[in-house]
């Protein structure tokens, strides 16, 4: 059986699966739960600054949004860091780092952008035995007003200078969390780095708003007929995710940087997808609010079973294995052709490939009074829009064309060797091929 | 209250108020809400799509389950009822089975159509239950236009001419409107005296008057009312039943089928209605079904269906039959009654098992008995006495596309015209049609 014990900047856990700091990780009664289901770390509500506690809204804090059955594809709250007071927090997390040593506790932390109050806060935390800092520069609404959270993420010269007051302060590994609401992931995750940081760990949520009520005519979620830009989460932000991780991991000065993947994991197959992408281990936030904290057993066997069938024994084997496969446009080869291919068994007969085709795409498909439905070649631009919108699984594929065939709508056969637009005639800028 | 199920002879009573009230009940309960999205949400919105085609009224099926699935059930129900004006009924009484659910790409992909007629009814309802009528009438024409019967022919043909500003006055025999929709269809499908809620909320268009009691041929004349008026729509139904022709057909409890179901259906009380012990049903259609059924739900004991053919033939669906049989209706097939027992007081019918020779259906000499306290007769309805002046085609009056009849200004429709199955909803798009043919034909005359 695969070894899913998972080492992450120097802190070992029994699983890559870390609960993400939000409200499940918000108190000793919900973590000892969590670990009692099989976490194998969490990252502890945000902390801030001792002192009055932080004053959350008493109206909805929560907008979705659903797929079919309500299912539920998006979550995005207005929620701010911990509302309970510090040394509560401080007090727990002692308690329950001593009664499980063996799972990965980390604080997560925000306090305003000075020196002062990073460098007075974080000794203090590490007496509670946490193996580990976040550094909250993600949270998108309400701390972000008050200079905190994405308002520091956003500005990489802000991120690198807390880190290396944190740095400065801890010998304990220092993860710098990064706001996804940014044009360029790669300054703020380069500001960590040039900090010091252990490692990076993203996204925190997206500015959004879910929805608007047209009766109302508010955003949700509505608080007293008023509404504000929440942090959207949950299975429909993982490709946004997934893209950010990947230019981190593939980036040649911050390729390396440890990398703890967050956003929309939901089952074990995208637990494995962040990680084949460079990141070390996940995080995981709304799956849980979704379905509680039982799901992590599913995400331990899923992986397991997966890692046994392709042989890998530990976790770090499949890290960043997909990483050299993510490229920029320009080196793709063009002389890869494929076409459309319809099997006609598993066809139903809905004419939605048609539909998408003829009116949105290439008038490649035709449709016969009898309703069959066929790929014509010398129209194909093979765009894929047919297999996406078929409701068949596998009922439209694409197949490869062998160097040598010809490829009807351009005429050309298709060559052996591979050609990118860097060598395209059509490129001004190409080097000739040689 | 006590049960009285092995009364003898035919008896009422014999199950409780409440299990009447259970046993007939909707056979296709409203869908609660969310599962209405969840059904909306299975549609493949398809191009061109084959349930459309299959529907004979056409509607845009696609368009109306998008229009649930994104929150706007009265829009879905105002894509319905634009092409089929009966479409609350009609989500209710298709046999949708082989019509637009057979066609779903769904069924054939996975043996689970979507399910379109539930989907209808949940839209028709939410607009009704608001008692919307979304339609209006155009300008006045000054054309007047008689419509005889108030079955679903009837009244989609008089709904169309009203909106298209004509005046209509439906002749209708009996005291109430609906047609069959009213007497004929199994209570179980139309609950809580829906057929006369539809009734009310179609005549919202206005421009309709209905006079009631008033039949053709029993005081009214087809030159009658061609002299009064600028157009004549038939959609009388078939108002006869075919006979067995057997010596002691006039026994008692020997019954046309769907006069036991009007009976049914007008009946105040259930429990009040009798009905046999062992009941047989002679037929092999949707009216054997449902008098076999509901006599079952009544509480008859043995309810047998015999059928002179095999099951294959029976033009009941294989739903209806397969719905027969899970109510614990038996159904025997090849064999053709030849003689009803009892000597007045029946006891029972004999049967003589049938074969087909050369295509041919034959009659063997190997006979049995069932024993019967009831027997209903569910053979075939067919054309009362119409009209001499016009032409028939085999048994029903001929008439074109458009549904004109030998007869200039005579149109017909629904079950008394040839051609199209004898549905509800086959009748609602010959009404409308005609409608429209009687619209275009008054207008180019004017
Ligand atoms: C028992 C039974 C069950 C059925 N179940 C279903 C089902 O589940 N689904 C389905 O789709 N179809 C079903 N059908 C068929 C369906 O009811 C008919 O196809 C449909 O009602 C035909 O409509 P129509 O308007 O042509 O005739 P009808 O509904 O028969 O209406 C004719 C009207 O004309 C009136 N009338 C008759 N003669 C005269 C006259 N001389 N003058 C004035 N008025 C007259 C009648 O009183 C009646 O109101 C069933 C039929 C029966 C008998
Ligand atoms: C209600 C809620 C509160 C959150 N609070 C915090 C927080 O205090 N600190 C933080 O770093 N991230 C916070 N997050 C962000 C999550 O930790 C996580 O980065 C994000 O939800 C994406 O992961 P997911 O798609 O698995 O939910 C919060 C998210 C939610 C839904
Ligand atoms: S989830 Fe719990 S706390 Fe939140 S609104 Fe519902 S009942 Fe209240
Ligand atoms: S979308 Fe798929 S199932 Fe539908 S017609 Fe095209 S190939 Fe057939
Ligand atoms: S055939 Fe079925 S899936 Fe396609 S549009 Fe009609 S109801 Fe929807």
């Amino acid at each position: 059986m695969a070894d899913l014990t998972t080492t992450f900047c120097g802190i070992t856990s029994p699983n890559p699966f870390w609960l993400a700091s939000a409200p499940p990780t918000d108190k000793e009664y919900n973590v000892r739960r969590a670990f009692e289901a099989g976490w194998g770390g969490v990252v502890w509500k945000t902390l801030g600054e001792d002192g009055p506690p932080i004053v959350n809204v008493n109206g909805p804090r929560y907008g979705a949004v659903w797929g079919a059955d309500r299912r539920l594809l998006g979550l995005n709250n207005i929620e701010l860091i911990t509302d309970r007071p510090l040394q509560v927090n401080l007090d727990e997390m002692t308690r329950v780092k001593k009664d499980y040593p063996d799972r990965a506790l980390i604080a997560s932390v925000m306090v305003p952008c000075e020196e002062a109050a990073w460098k007075e806060i974080l000794p203090r935390i590490a007496e509670t035995g946490c193996d580990g800092f976040e550094l909250n520069f993600g949270c998108p609404h309400g701390m972000a007003e008050r200079g905190m959270g994405s308002a520091v993420g956003q500005v990489p010269e802000y991120i690198e200078m807390v880190t290396r007051w944190c740095k400065e302060t801890t010998d304990l590994p220092v993860i710098v969390k990064l706001t996804p609401n940014v044009t360029n992931i790669l300054g703020p995750a380069q500001a960590a780095k040039d900090g010091g940081a252990d490692a990076v760990s993203l996204i925190n949520t997206i500015n959004s708003i879910t929805s608007v009520n047209l009766d109302t005519m508010s955003p949700e979620p509505m608080i007293d007929g008023k509404g504000t830009h929440g942090g959207y989460c949950g299975p429909a932000v993982k490709p946004i995710a997934l893209n950010m991780v990947a230019e981190i991991a593939r980036n040649p000065t911050t390729h390396g940087l440890p990398i703890s993947g967050i956003g929309g994991v939901t089952t074990w197959r995208d637990a494995a997808e962040f990680i084949a992408l460079g990141a070390g281990n996940v995080q995981v936030c709304t799956a849980a609010m979704t379905y509680g904290f039982k799901i992590v057993q599913e995400m331990v066997s899923g992986l397991s079973q997966w890692m046994d069938e392709q042989g890998h024994t530990r976790v770090e084997d499949v890290v960043g294995r997909a990483v050299p496969n993510v490229t920029d446009w320009q080196y793709l080869n063009l002389n890869y052709v494929t076409k459309a291919r319809i099997d006609q068994d598993a066809c139903i007969k809905c004419g939605r490939c048609y539909a998408a085709c003829e009116d949105t795409s290439h008038q490649a498909i035709s449709m016969s009074p009898d309703r069959v439905f066929e790929v014509m070649d010398d129209e194909c631009v093979a765009c894929n829009l047919c297999v996406n919108v078929c409701p068949v699984e596998d009922c439209i594929t694409m197949e490869t064309l062998t160097p040598g065939a010809v490829d009807e709508r351009t005429g050309k056969t298709v060559e052996e060797e591979p050609a990118n637009w860097t060598v395209h005639p059509n490129n001004p800028s190409a080097t000739a091929a040689e | 209250m006590t049960e009285h199920l092995r009364a003898s002879g035919v008896a009422a009573g014999r199950v409780s108020q409440d299990t009447v009230e259970a046993n007939f009940s909707d056979l296709h309960p409203a869908y609660a809400p969310h599962e209405a999205m969840v059904a909306a949400d299975r549609c493949y919105f398809c191009h061109d799509a084959p349930c459309i085609t299959a529907c004979p009224t056409a509607i845009d099926i696609p368009l109306f389950i998008r229009q649930i699935a994104t929150g706007t059930p009265e829009g879905a129900a105002e894509t319905i009822l634009e092409q089929n004006i009966l479409g609350g009924m009609c989500a209710r009484v298709c046999p949708t089975e082989t019509l637009c659910e057979q066609a779903c790409v769904r069924e054939a992909a996975e043996g689970k159509p979507v399910e379109i007629g539930r989907l209808q009814r949940h839209a028709t309802d939410i607009l009704m239950e608001k008692d919307v009528h979304p339609f209006t009438r155009t300008e006045a024409t000054g054309k007047t236009v008689a419509v005889v019967g108030a079955g679903p022919a009837g009244l989609a043909c008089a709904h169309r001419l009203a909106m298209h500003g004509h005046d209509v006055v439906i002749f209708e025999a009996r005291a109430k409107g609906g047609g069959l929709n009213e007497f004929g269809i199994a209570a179980y499908k139309s609950t809580e005296d829906f057929a006369q809620r539809e009734l009310d909320w179609l005549l919202q268009i206005g421009g309709i008057e209905i006079r009631y009691e008033q039949a053709l041929g029993d005081g009214l004349s087809l030159s009658g009312l061609q002299d009064d008026f600028d157009a004549v729509f038939l959609g009388m139904g078939l108002g006869g039943v075919n006979a067995l022709s057997l010596e002691g057909e006039e026994a008692d409890h020997v019954t046309d089928a769907v006069a036991f179901i009007a009976d049914l259906r007008q009946a105040e009380d259930l429990t009040a209605l009798p009905v046999g012990r062992r009941v047989v049903v002679i037929g092999g259609g949707m009216t054997a079904v449902d008098a076999a059924v509901q006599s079952k739900l009544l509480g008859a004991e043995e309810v047998t269906i015999v059928y002179r053919r095999g099951q294959e033939a029976m033009s009941a669906s294989k739903y209806e039959q397969d719905l027969a049989q899970q109510k614990g209706v038996r159904i025997v097939c090849n064999a053709a009654p030849v003689g009803i027992e009892g000597n007045g007081a029946l006891s029972g019918v004999t049967f003589a098992y049938t074969e087909a020779r050369d295509g041919k259906l034959v009659v063997t000499d190997e006979t049995f008995t069932l024993p019967a306290d009831q027997v209903f007769k569910a053979i075939g309805q067919t054309l009362a006495e119409t009209p001499e002046a016009l032409k028939l085609d085999g048994r029903k009056i001929a008439v074109d596309g458009a549904g004109r009849t030998s007869v200039a200004g005579v149109w017909a429709g629904g079950d008394c015209a040839a051609g199209g199955d004898d549905l509800t909803v086959t009748a609602v798009a010959e009404g409308r049609d005609a409608a429209l043919d009687i619209h275009a034909t008054l207008a180019g005359a004017s």
